[in-house]
């Protein structure tokens, strides 16, 4: 098994709270990889010093080897790590095409110069940016809303749309934060054979869900936040049974949807 | 093209084509009809001719990449008084205006990244005052530059500019081909028609780029353009300084036009008219930035010369002068579309890509 | 060294008029995150509707006693300011709530020209003669630096003031309902707090206190016109940043700064560029400032730190 990420020790404050405290964890390549917890755990703030949105107070990420700048999201998506938002974020008055064409930005060149004088190679790469947004958006199945501004598009095809845009920057870690959140049963049966192609596609994916099912399901392995610690980490069979990671539901509120 | 097409309305979506063609006439033939209403309105329409310039500039700082600037006319006195420096008798300097135009834009351009560096990380309604500020100072200077060492020659402003000289041929001179002499206020005309066809070809272009898809993404949801690699501080510097190289260009030519630079074309107001403009056209298009332009430059002109004799017949006095009038008229424009129709005048749906790019036609 | 005093003096005079209207600009931005632009116009307001009290007053009652006149001015400019500043929170900015970030700011602007111009209306273009009512003969507490009057009337009228509002906001009902709305509509909301009514209520002690201001400013340079609150504003608005937008004491405290710099600045800013700039670039301070409280403090001096969320 090759590593695709490490994380070292992770932690982060927001002034007296401590939202993550020396997390350490390590994803493989081609593997869903869980990550689950009670609200308040800290996942998302996982995802955040992950992909340079926080300055981590301490630890590091090494991917592929090398050590993830802090701080800097554009470097983290360049070195291949692709992100969804817990509360989709998208652009409002771009259309779904657009919207993944804007997620394949850092793959294309042109300069201002090729795009002013409309240059070959700049005229190229618009033609190949928009066929690829395309592709992923047949890919994601919404190809259909195409020229629809997302805003008007359904929850669930915001979600697909999210992570179409996520996948225009070519990445080979794929991290989704709830992505399953207020979809309903059809739905999230979807999206777990979109996940699972976009796995077989090569690309390591990295999972927060509450849905108990689908983590369940999905993942190879999964990791237990509480208050900001790990406290479990194993195949979810396993994880299930733990003991830690019970009482930690039932300390905090229950998610099973 | 397209846009402005659709703001046409009724006509727009029913016969495109030929509302193509209106426009298209209707540029060419404009000052004709104002010649015929007077040589007052061949300036006006050189001048509206001016803002559009200024509006698709500030359109794309405010517009495309949502980013307030209130100082947005100091890269326009920039370029003016570049034009004042290097074309006048005022240093005794006098450089051709493929010198003097593209230093003009690129003093404007540098302008914006000095002070973009700083700002440009700041949320949105600071960078507003920030810039209103920028653009007070710059005027601050330009008022008392004229001591110790005189550069600005202060309030009085800097006269006799030279006039544009497009390789020998003054633009100033009333041009006569045979029996026929085309006034300059036409020469004008149709040079600033064709920098302003210029640049709304270059605006569209960058629209639809991956520049234009970058800012308009950051525009909407900053994070999220940070979270698929976009680095929004590069694309607001980019958007900054383009957006003053357009500022500075237009200034370059108004001191040309108008022949004499001072402070007091580069206040506040100024900023706030060329916002209104893009505001009240329709914040984030091209044609309602020119459509904003045009109504705005147009529109206090008209009042001017509407209530002003009303005025006159009613109270015997005139109690609202044009100026008065004409801040009013913004002022209310802007208020009131933000409240009422926030999309502006020209709700068009400015669009990033080109999907007749795909292959199969989708 | 008398120099410095004499400009620490008239900073502080100045400076405390900047806090009362910081103090507007920092709660409403408290509240509602908007930068209302047009609040330095409604300290020209007070100031224009309080000359033209003191004006009518002294043409009906020539023989009533100066500090008597101004009082009624200033208890008719402020709720004139108050229902304006009501009538632009009812009218404008409530509607913009939900609205897209620019559209409120730009709003903001709008309103703050269509003020002046419809003063300009009003009261014309001219510089009026502010009736000083308060003397302004100079006084030498230390020898060669001098204190009119009025300055001192200026710094202790606003320090009640502020002692007034800082007593109101931490001691009462009102108070508490107005933080608890700064903190979190919603959850004030869920409260039982009546959020459009305070938000309304902040308008117009902010709009009140931008009343007692206006006047304090007229008095202190004799002078009203249409366009003296744009400066004044913007100025106070970068007070309020420099103490901590939102933070009351802040306010006070920036403005106080602000005064000072500004005051110290101008009579030094000769002398430390060579001749070079001289004190018509007197308002360049509060910009510079505001510049750089930003870009290495955005919090200001007592701010908290807030993030964006992710
Ligand atoms: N920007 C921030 N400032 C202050 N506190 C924060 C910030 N972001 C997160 N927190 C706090 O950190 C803790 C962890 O939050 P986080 O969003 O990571 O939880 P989560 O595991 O994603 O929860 P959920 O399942 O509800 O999404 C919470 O107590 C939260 O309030
Ligand atoms: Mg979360």
């Amino acid at each position: 098994m090759i590593k695709l990420l490490e994380a070292r020790g992770v932690g982060k404050r927001f002034g007296g709270l401590t939202a993550l405290s020396d997390v350490s964890l390590t994803i493989n390549k081609g593997e869903v990889y869980g990550l689950i917890g009670p609200n308040g755990a800290g996942k998302t703030t996982f995802f955040n010093v992950l992909t340079g949105a926080y300055i981590p107070d301490d630890g590091e990420f090494v991917f592929n080897g090398t050590e993830l700048p802090t701080g800097k999201p554009h470097l983290v998506v360049q070195q291949g790590i692709a992100r969804t938002f817990q509360n989709i974020r998208l652009f409002g008055q771009l259309t779904a095409l657009e919207n993944v064409m804007a997620g394949h930005h850092i793959r294309t060149k042109a300069g201002l110069w090729g795009i002013l004088m409309q240059s070959k190679h700049a005229i190229e790469e618009e033609r190949l940016t928009t066929e690829r947004a395309f592709e992923l958006l047949k890919y994601v199945g919404i190809e259909r809303f195409a020229h629809t501004i997302c805003k008007s598009l359904s929850y669930g095809d915001q979600r697909r749309l999210e992570i179409a845009r996520a996948l225009a920057s070519e990445p080979q870690l794929l991290a989704l934060d709830e992505p399953a959140a207020g979809m309903n049963a059809t739905e999230t049966g979807q999206l777990k054979v979109l996940i699972e192609q976009i796995r077989h596609d090569g690309i390591t994916v990295l999972l927060i869900e509450h849905d108990v099912k689908l983590v369940m399901g999905l993942c190879d392995r999964v990791a237990v936040l509480d208050f900001g610690k790990k406290i479990a980490e194993d195949v979810p069979a396993v994880v299930q049974k733990n003991e830690a990671v019970i009482s930690a539901y039932l300390g905090g509120p229950k998610h099973a949807h | 093209m397209n846009e402005l097409i659709e703001a046409v309305p009724y006509l727009g979506k029913r016969n495109p084509r030929l509302t193509k063609w209106l426009i298209i006439i209707l540029a060419l033939v404009a000052p004709l009809i104002a010649a015929y209403f007077g040589r007052s309105w061949m300036r006006i329409l050189d001048f509206a001719l001016l803002y559009m310039m200024l509006a698709l500039g500030l359109n794309l700082v405010v517009g495309f990449a949502g980013l307030l600037d209130l100082g947005y006319i100091a890269f326009y006195a920039v370029g003016a008084y570049t034009w004042a420096f290097l074309a006048s008798p005022h240093f005794g300097v006098h450089m051709p205006f493929w010198i003097v135009l593209p230093l003009g834009a690129a003093f404007a351009a540098l302008a914006g990244i000095i002070l973009g560096f700083p700002v440009l990380r700041l949320r949105g309604d600071y960078l507003a005052i920030v810039t209103l500020g920028f653009g007070e100072i710059v005027r601050i200077f330009m008022n008392n530059l004229n001591h110790p060492v005189n550069i600005t020659n202060g309030p009085q402003g800097i006269n006799a500019l030279d006039s544009l000289n497009l390789f020998g041929w003054n633009l100033s001179q009333s041009l006569t081909i045979g029996d026929f002499k085309i006034h300059y206020l036409y020469l004008y005309y149709y040079f600033f028609l064709l920098c302003v066809i210029g640049s709304i070809v270059f605006i569209k272009r960058l629209q639809i780029s991956r520049v234009g898809r970058a800012w308009a993404a950051m525009r909407d949801d900053e994070l999220a353009a940070k979270a698929i690699g976009i680095n929004v501080r590069n694309m607001k510097l980019l958007a900054f300084s383009l957006g003053a190289t357009f500022g500075g260009v237009a200034g370059g030519l108004f001191g040309s036009f108008q022949g004499f630079v001072s402070p007091e074309s580069f206040s506040l107001m100024e900023s706030i008219a060329v916002l209104t403009m893009v505001v009240f056209g329709g914040m984030g298009n091209i044609a309602g930035a020119i459509v904003g332009a045009l109504a705005l430059t147009a529109l206090p002109e008209i009042l001017r010369n509407i209530a002003l004799p009303v005025q006159e017949a009613l109270f015997g006095t005139v109690i609202l002068d044009p100026e008065v009038l004409r801040m009013l008229l913004l002022s209310l424009a802007m208020i009131l579309m933000m409240l009422l129709r926030p999309a502006g005048l020209v709700p068009a749906h400015a669009r990033y890509s080109r999907p007749e790019l795909l292959k199969g036609g989708a | 060294m008398e120099t410095l005093l004499q400009q620490i003096v008239n900073g502080l005079v100045v400076g405390s008029v900047y806090a009362l209207v910081a103090l507007g600009y920092t709660m409403v931005y408290g509240i509602l995150g908007l930068i209302n632009f047009a609040h330095g116009e409604v300290v020209m307001i007070g100031a224009l509707t309080a000359l033209q009290t003191l004006l009518i007053l002294m043409g009906v009652a020539p023989d009533m006693a100066p500090l008597l006149k101004l009082a009624i001015a200033v208890l008719v400019a402020m709720p004139v300011c108050m229902i304006l500043g009501f009538l632009m929170e009812r009218l404008a900015y409530r509607r913009l709530r939900g609205a897209p970030r620019l559209a409120p700011l730009i709003t903001a602007i709008g309103m703050s020209f269509l003020l002046q111009t419809l003063a300009m209306i009003i009261w014309g273009r001219n510089y009026h003669t502010f009736p000083q009512l308060i003397s302004t003969a100079p006084m030498q507490p230390i020898p060669g630096v001098f204190v009119t009057p009025v300055q001192v009337a200026i710094v202790i009228v606003s320090a009640l003031v502020m002692a007034g509002l800082i007593l109101l906001v931490t001691k009462t009902r009102l108070g508490r309902a107005m933080r608890a709305t700064a903190e979190n509509h919603r959850v004030a909301a869920l409260m039982g707090v009546d959020t459009n009514a305070i938000i309304a209520l902040t308008f117009v002690i902010g709009a009140g206190l931008a009343a007692v201001a206006g006047v304090m400013f007229a008095s202190n340079y004799g002078i009203a016109h249409y366009a003296m609150g744009f400066m004044p504003g913007l100025k106070a608005f970068t007070a309020a940043v420099l103490g901590g937008i939102g933070n009351l004491g802040g306010a006070m405290l920036g403005g106080i700064v602000l005064g000072l710099v500004e005051a110290v600045g101008a009579g030094y800013i000769e002398t430390m560029t060579f001749g070079f700039l001289n004190s018509s670039y007197q308002d360049i301070f509060a910009f510079v400032i505001l510049g750089i409280v930003l870009i290495f403090r955005p919090t200001g001096l007592l701010g908290e730190r807030v993030s964006d969320r992710a």
